[in-house]
């Protein structure tokens, strides 16, 4: 607009700016700086509680290597299949009569609270087969009863010395079956906000498309995809950074015992249960760094939807 | 998103075609979606399951529920039982964390919206230097752990709390146990998502309408107001529903922010006292679940309208 004034962005941004910098970067600021002190935040340490974390040296009480490698699965896995699913459950969705029903059915999931929710599938991983759904489907199906949430003993230490004879198998099943239960939770949000976006796409442009002889995988690769990916962009920078931080659940429903922990479970140890203020503040700068790569997509995703709009 | 359609030259839309393509297309498409409702029954039958087994659980004895499983209580002669409600119902001051639930939750929804829409129109339509570096900063945002902010801003309200009684509502004015104290905290956290997501709708939005506002001599206020806020209403929307869903089933902000204020708790710490042990109460629990689920899937089905019908599609016609 021509006849702004240079302070007119700064008067829409005073309430967000004033709230963030208090609740999240000022708290922010601080951790950095105590994760260069000992663990009563008293004198400067440098890099011993970052050398804490790769070094691995307490791996019974706070298994630093294993968090970071099942932060990757739930990076990974956890947005990748629920990314995934979201998607062909907002196209499928958008084709049927029973479209509110389908949704309502997916959404569900998301307004349980975690406590609630852990209690569930506490339940449906039960060994038990009177009681454990999953279990239970898995005996009638002809498989054998599994313990879901237990510690598998397969190695997850490859990171230290001991890595190149324990290769083989790094994945627990119980951090997959965790994967899961957070998969369930958040297909609806994808669906919601994926779909939200598949509105906005004209259904003339569809019709003609449908017209003119493409398939519905051609819509699908061709027109939907394409025009949706800004929002598919948001809604994998939304999981990732939730895969990223993810701490109720597990909490909840392994206390990150059994090698579940994750980075932000292992940084509420080490800072409350611990009492090492230092290395749970690294842990959480790790976390932090963690979200560069996030940053470099954006900023292009921006400067090309500057460009092109 | 699409905003250009093709139309044909004499300005009438494609999907005027021959009467027989359509019957023709109609006919193949009817054949080929049959996979289409087996695969989303499919997915609608597991992502229900575990709410199923949550519901049925709650009307359970608790004796049942440890000894067999929840698909037995829907075969046999039923054994419900509606004990675990009225436990729940019954328990002093539920009605109060209800109201107080709905107290820290709607003003804690509508401001983030609206500060965070108030940024993300900053950041989508107006130039200003440090613009990318600010907007860099608040994605970096989005990855904090509310866990570690804790300690730090606790630390800051013990020292800004101000001591006297809220009239009407209860609690203190403001800072640790008082409902103004969780709605600022709550818009905080909620913050560094709801801009990103805002401002990428509000980024989508077709540069003609504005320039033609602004060459109107519309003020920025109105732009805001009658035709970015209308257009992404599917948006806004979305961002409500899962707002209203986190603060709602927020337990960690409340524990710490209210300082156990049994008055002004919500029903999650409520719950979560009720249930002292929960190993030992999933009936309990499994009721108290459904009873705090019920107000957030209304909620969910009074704004769903505006997701499915698609007002982005019909109001941005070019």
């Amino acid at each position: 607009m021509v006849g702004r004034r240079w302070w007119t962005p700064w008067l829409w941004l005073a309430p967000a700016l004033a709230l963030l910098g208090v609740f999240l970067v000022y708290p922010v600021v601080d951790t950095v700086r105590r994760s260069f002190l000992d663990e009563r935040s008293k004198s400067f340490v440098g890099l011993d509680n970052y050398r804490f974390i790769i070094d691995n040296p307490q791996p019974l009480v706070s298994d630093t290597h294993s968090a970071l490698l099942n932060n990757i699965m739930w990076l990974t896995l956890f947005t990748g299949i629920t990314v995934a699913l979201g998607l062909i459950l907002a196209v499928l969705t958008g084709r049927v009569r029973y479209e509110a029903a389908a949704k309502s059915s997916i959404f569900i999931p998301m307004a349980i609270s975690f406590v609630a929710a852990a209690v569930i599938w506490r339940f449906m991983y039960e060994f038990n087969t009177d009681i454990g759904t999953v279990n239970a489907a898995v005996t009638s199906a002809g498989g054998e009863s599994t313990d879901w949430l237990r510690d598998t003993g397969s190695p997850q230490t490859w990171l230290t010395e001991r890595g190149p004879d324990t290769m083989p198998r790094p994945i627990q099943i119980n951090n997959l079956a965790l994967i899961f239960v957070g998969v369930w939770m958040w297909t609806g949000f994808a669906m919601v906000v994926l779909s939200a976006g598949l509105k906005g796409i004209s259904t003339e442009v569809l019709e003609a498309a449908r017209v003119d002889g493409a398939n519905e995988w051609q819509i699908f690769r061709r027109i939907i995809v394409p025009i949706l990916s800004p929002t598919i962009v948001v809604v994998a920078t939304t999981l990732v950074i939730q895969g990223l931080k993810k701490f109720d659940l597990v909490w909840v429903m392994t206390g990150g015992r059994a090698k579940t922990d994750v980075v932000a479970t292992l940084f509420y140890k080490e800072a409350f249960r611990v009492g090492d203020f230092g290395v749970g503040a690294a842990l959480a700068v790790v976390l932090l760094l963690w979200v560069l790569p996030i940053m470099v997509i954006s900023i292009r995703r921006f400067q090309f939807q500057e460009e092109t709009r | 998103m699409a905003r250009r359609h093709p139309s044909t030259p004499d300005g009438s839309t494609v999907a005027a075609a021959p009467p027989l393509t359509l019957a023709l297309g109609t006919a193949r498409r009817l054949a080929g979606r049959l996979p289409l409702h087996l695969s989303l029954m499919a997915l609608m039958v597991l992502w229900s399951i575990p709410t199923i087994a949550l519901l049925v659980s709650s009307f359970r004895d608790p004796m049942a529920i440890a000894s067999s499983g929840w698909w037995n209580a829907i075969r046999e002669p039923f054994d419900l039982t509606a004990n675990n409600y009225q436990t729940v119902l019954e328990k002093q001051g539920m009605a109060r964390a209800f109201f107080n639930s709905v107290i820290i939750t709607v003003p804690s929804t509508v401001l983030v919206i609206l500060v965070a829409a108030w940024a993300a129109y900053a950041f989508a339509w107006m130039k200003f230097p440090t613009r990318n570096l600010l907007f860099l900063l608040m994605v970096a945002l989005l990855v904090v752990p509310v866990q570690m902010t804790l300690i730090p801003v606790l630390r800051l309200y013990s020292d800004v709390t101000i001591n006297a009684e809220l009239p009407i509502l209860g609690g203190r004015i403001f800072g640790t146990g008082s409902y103004m104290g969780m709605w600022v905290a709550h818009t905080a956290y909620g913050l560094p998502f709801a801009i990103y997501l805002l401002r990428n709708f509000f980024g989508s939005l077709p540069r003609d309408l504005f320039e033609s506002a602004y060459l109107d001599g519309a003020s920025d206020l109105r732009v805001f107001f009658r035709i970015v806020l209308p257009l992404s209403m599917p948006a806004i929307s979305a961002l409500a529903i899962f707002q209203f869903l986190w603060v709602w089933n927020d337990l960690l902000v409340a524990l710490i922010f209210l300082g156990g204020e049994p008055d002004l708790a919500p029903m999650t710490v409520k719950v979560t006292n009720l249930v002292s042990s929960f190993g030992t109460n999933y009936q309990v629990l499994t009721a108290a679940a459904f009873i705090s689920m019920a107000l957030p899937l209304v909620i969910f089905f009074a704004l769903q309208r505006y997701f499915v019908q698609g007002i982005l599609a019909g109001s941005v016609k070019g």
